[in-house]
């Protein structure tokens, strides 16, 4: 997998998501305190920290779920605070979000769910609309008699794998994932990596992924950004995060799981 | 910006050398241009007539699952017609897709025909089956209720006082402003449109005979009833619908701890307590509204309004209305729980069950309100 890597990011590439002086907090608290942070075109970035950091307030700031008191943010050129909603539109149809918890419409097979969004955004007939949606079911991986299954009667890892087909539903540009493989088995979520990274490869997607899991930032992602005290403590390739000497993420990468991580993974 | 747009089009030129077709893309084939995608498609596979097809991808600026999925299908089709067709300048990232995306038939569903007749009887006949196990559940869920108020009873530590008293906050206590202000102007209504058919003949001081009656006997538990259905009952159902979708029941039965006991008892035993007093409330509202109207509109004055009320009513009408309250409450409390246990995995179900759960309560209590009247008729009570 090692070579698949990107090379030590360099100032060139195309950033597509630029987060400069974030700021955000709730009441007197304040989570993320000027943080900065670039996505490039193309990579797969894992995003760590400590739980109750501000991992998850990230991302839903990026997609406009939570307020923030300063800083901008710029999703493929265009700063958030200042598009106007129908250009809003058209950049929430190039983002696709995998929610922890799935968040599959409850009351709609997994079929109709992937067919969510291209119903609301795309003029498509009957035939190519159900063609499309049984294609993404495939190629998340789910067989096809899961298609007309409700959320309900799916297991954990499927509930991942149909909302992970929703939220490429549209052919987006920029993946958000949350915590992808909690609540998966090893073998399930090493699957879902390699799904991940399959697809990557395929729509030549941009990742942005929040985890824990060891595995998965040694095993798929380009590139590693650690947040804590609410900023960007180190990014870079695994090696560089390896080599920091911050105390919470030298026990993070140096603890006993990481070292089991590292030798399976390397 | 304009010619920028058009240039992003998809397009396609077709040409022939001979015993070839060739169909030149240009322009992004992609989601967005999905509607022009298809016909584009179609025309390819229309215009290829008899000829071997060469898709030439070379001016395809982006393509994404849509486009390649939809060019693939062409191809396939082609093949299908004997003619054949073949992608040439895919750039690796394009011919990556066009395999992955690899254009396979899906089994159609088959749809079933049916006419609209049977559909009626089946749906007729799936209606009545319901209300038969809506009835088995009732009386069975009615015998683990009593089971669970006798184990209650016999183990007196295990009753959850504290939660009667919250739940009887939250029946009665809170629902008192406004079930003393419909029944205040439903006995409003009532007298007023009474005062005006019995002026005709001249019995104006009877309304004082009929509205107490009428609002002892009937109208004020049937008002208390269905408020305390929209109000409880829906919340009952909600509660325990909402706490059954994240398994919080289950999570309470391996805790070794009966949900009948835990939830369903203290709420039920609330509205067997609540509905009485709630009833005697609307009584009373109702009757002050009936008074105050009938000063108003048929000059019977308070003090007369009481002494016929002394005698036109005995203690054995306002024992009727207050005895019939518990059954009330019985069938809500019975109700809603049913209805919230029966609530599935979707946000759907928990609706539909709500609705069901009020729609139900209304309706059993007005039809046992009607046997209840037969039988205090039948016993000349």
């Amino acid at each position: 997998m090692l070579d698949q890597r990107h090379p030590v990011p360099d100032r060139n590439r195309e950033v597509i998501i630029s987060a400069r002086g974030v700021e955000v907090g709730f009441g007197e608290k304040t989570i993320l305190k000027g943080l900065d942070l670039d996505v490039y075109r193309g990579e797969i970035l894992g995003f760590v920290g400590a739980s109750g950091q501000g991992k998850s307030v990230l991302t839903r700031t990026i997609l406009g779920l939570v307020p923030k008191r300063a800083g901008t943010i710029e999703v493929l050129g265009q700063n958030l605070d200042e598009v106007s909603p129908s250009e809003r539109r058209l950049l929430e149809r190039r983002w696709g979000v995998l929610f922890q918890q799935g968040a599959l419409f409850s009351a709609l097979t997994v079929k109709q769910n992937v067919q969510v969004p291209m119903r609301e955004y795309l003029n498509l007939s009957d035939r190519l609309l159900d063609e499309l949606a049984m294609l993404k079911i495939e190629m998340v991986g789910l067989k096809p008699d899961a298609a007309d299954k409700l959320p309900s009667e799916l297991s954990g890892g499927m509930i991942k794998r149909a909302a992970l087909a929703r939220a490429l539903a549209l052919d987006p540009d920029i993946l958000f994932l949350d915590e992808p493989t909690s609540g998966l088995d090893p073998i399930g979520a090493g699957e879902f990596d390699e799904l991940i990274a399959t697809l990557q490869r395929t729509l030549g997607l941009t990742v942005f992924m929040v985890t824990h899991d060891l595995d998965s930032l040694y095993t798929v992602c380009d590139r590693i950004a650690a947040l804590g005290e609410g900023k960007i403590l180190a990014e870079g390739p695994i090696e560089t995060l390896l080599a920091s000497d911050n105390p919470w993420l030298r026990s993070y990468f140096h603890g006993k799981r990481a070292r089991a991580a590292m030798a399976s993974g390397a | 910006m304009a010619q920028s747009i058009l240039a992003q089009e998809p397009q396609v030129k077709i040409e022939r050398a001979g015993d070839r077709v060739t169909a030149k893309l240009a322009g992004h084939w992609t989601a967005e241009h999905a509607e022009m995608v298809e016909p584009l498609a179609g025309e390819i596979a229309a215009e290829a007539g008899q000829h071997h097809v060469i898709l030439d991808l070379a001016g395809v600026g982006r393509i994404d699952t849509l486009g390649a999925w939809v060019l693939d299908r062409t191809r396939h089709e082609l093949g299908e017609r004997g003619l054949g067709a073949d992608f040439t300048h895919a750039s690796p990232e394009q011919q990556i897709l066009l395999n992955e995306v690899a254009y396979r038939g899906f089994q159609e569903q088959p749809t079933v025909r049916r006419s609209k007749a049977v559909d009626f009887l089946v749906d007729v006949g799936k209606s009545v089956a319901g209300a038969g196990r809506d009835l088995v559940d009732g009386v069975a869920f009615l015998g683990e209720l009593a089971s669970a108020i006798v184990r209650v009873v016999t183990h007196p530590r295990r009753f959850r006082g504290t939660a009667v008293v919250n739940q009887l906050e939250q029946i009665a206590y809170r629902s008192v402003p406004i079930i003393v202000l419909i029944s205040f102007l439903v006995g409003c209504i009532v007298a007023q449109q009474s005062i005006f058919q019995l002026q005709r003949f001249g019995a104006t001081p009877f309304v004082v005979d009929l509205i107490g009656i009428l609002v002892l006997r009937e109208l004020a538990l049937l008002l208390t009833s269905i408020m305390v259905s929209g109000r409880s009952g829906s919340a009952f159902t909600a509660e325990i619908g909402s706490m059954k979708m994240r398994e919080e029941i289950d999570a309470l039965r391996v805790m070794g701890l009966d949900p009948i006991e835990v939830l369903i008892v203290p709420r039920i035993l609330a509205l067997v307590i609540g509905l009485p007093l709630l009833t005697f409330i609307s009584s009373i509202a109702a009757l002050s509204g009936g008074g105050i109207t009938a000063w108003l509109y048929g000059d019977v004055s308070p003090d007369v309004f009481l002494s016929r009320l002394r005698a036109a009513v005995g203690m054995n009408t306002f024992l009727v209305g207050l005895f019939k309250a518990p059954f009330m409450a019985l069938i809500i409390g019975i109700i809603a729980t049913l209805e919230g246990l029966a609530v599935e995995g979707s946000a759907e179900s928990l609706g539909r069950h709500v609705t069901s759960s009020v729609v139900k309560a209304i309706f059993m209590v007005i039809v046992l309100d009607g046997l209840f009247a037969m039988f205090f008729a039948a016993i000349r009570y």
